[in-house]
């Protein structure tokens, strides 16, 4: 399977272009159009990263991610979570640099094939940065009125990591 | 709900710095929030750029609107108001299929290019639609057949299988998915 999934880009990058060549597309002009719509774009989403990457920083540079952590701790205890993976819980839907990093740690520390490991690896590769979702896809089009999609996105994560605990468990 | 946890996430921050007596610490991490957004577009920058010019040769050469209607029957349910023909509709085919190939960045310039289609048929372009929001789900949630990332950590540490977590992964966010879209199905408009 991963020895397939290498050859996918380069076939892409040999196949697309030589079929739009058999199609008589104007090949050169049209790519490099299609990139010069993407500078606009990542344009348009530059302010709405920067606000969310902001505030998420000042929260957790300020100790407040911290203490949200620890009042969270009774909650695991009476789940039955292990009080580890709280965090990433938390994180997971903020920040995917921030959970990434948190999940090696929590492999390395517990070891990859221990429940601890292999749930964090569930939970890291079950669902993506939701708030990063939402903000880069209605930032390009400046949507901001965006109705019940943050809480829909976030509610889809935590039946994710509940399966994940539920299917790592067993 | 977005603007109340931005300004939650900020009010909470500053509250917490000041009560720790290390105010000072603020400043330092907005300016380091706002420095990480530019690294972060200039990172996407260069995939971005490569993949809607490839994105624009399949447009042109008609192979969008071939590959829309392969895999249309599977999701034109979940989009009812999207034009199967639509290039809207193409970008939507394409940003789940490289999502599901593991390739996230491709995923990303196919789903803003359904958005920018998408929001042209918005009559209130302020507001989300319910087809932005069901493109929200699918793309928070996307089952990966390859988590690369993952299997590179886990051989890393030295897994004995690191494969062996993505039948879980892809089954866990399958339900994530699942329940994501059943509530946003019962709060539509239509």
């Amino acid at each position: 399977m991963t020895e397939a999934v290498v050859w996918l880009v380069p076939l892409i990058l040999v196949l697309v272009p030589l079929y739009a060549l058999w199609r008589r597309v104007d090949v050169y002009a049209v790519f490099c159009q299609g990139a010069a719509e993407g500078i606009g774009l990542l344009l348009n989403i530059l302010p709405f990263i920067l606000g969310m990457l902001v505030a998420l920083e000042v929260f957790a540079a300020s100790g407040a991610m911290d203490i949200l952590l620890g009042c969270m701790s009774p909650l695991a205890a009476y789940l039955g979570l292990p009080a580890e993976i709280i965090p990433l819980g938390l994180l997971r839907s903020l920040s995917g640099s921030g959970a990434l990093s948190l999940t090696s740690q929590l492999i390395v520390e517990y070891g990859a094939d221990s429940f601890i490991g292999r749930l964090a690896a569930t939970m890291q590769g079950s669902t993506d940065t939701t708030l990063y979702v939402l903000t880069v896809y209605f930032g390009a089009v400046g949507v901001v009125r965006q109705r019940h999609a943050l809480a829909v996105g976030l509610l889809a994560d935590l039946a994710a990591f509940a399966a994940a605990f539920v299917l790592c468990k067993s | 709900m977005l603007n109340l946890i931005w300004v939650l996430l900020l009010a909470a921050g500053v509250v917490a710095a000041a009560l720790q007596g290390n105010i000072e610490a603020v400043q330092t991490a907005a300016l380091n929030g706002a420095a990480k957004s530019l690294d972060l577009i200039w990172q996407l920058a260069a995939g971005m750029l490569l993949w809607m010019g490839l994105l624009a040769l399949l447009r042109e050469s008609g192979l969008l609107q071939k590959l829309a209607g392969l895999i249309a029957p599977l999701l034109s349910r979940l989009f009812p108001e999207v034009d199967r023909e639509s290039e809207a509709f193409g970008n939507i085919v394409l940003n789940f299929s490289a999502n599901l190939l593991g390739l996230g960045n491709a995923a990303t310039p196919f789903g803003l290019k359904a958005m920018q289609e998408l929001q042209r048929q918005n009559p209130q372009p302020d507001e989300a639609t319910d087809s932005m929001i069901t493109l929200l789900v699918l793309n928070t949630t996307a089952p990966t057949l390859l988590p690369t990332t993952i299997l590179a950590l886990r051989g890393a540490a030295g897994s004995a299988s690191p494969a062996e977590v993505v039948p879980l992964c892809a089954a866990a966010s399958c339900f994530g998915m699942l329940v994501g879209l059943a509530v946003h199905w019962c709060l539509r408009r239509r």
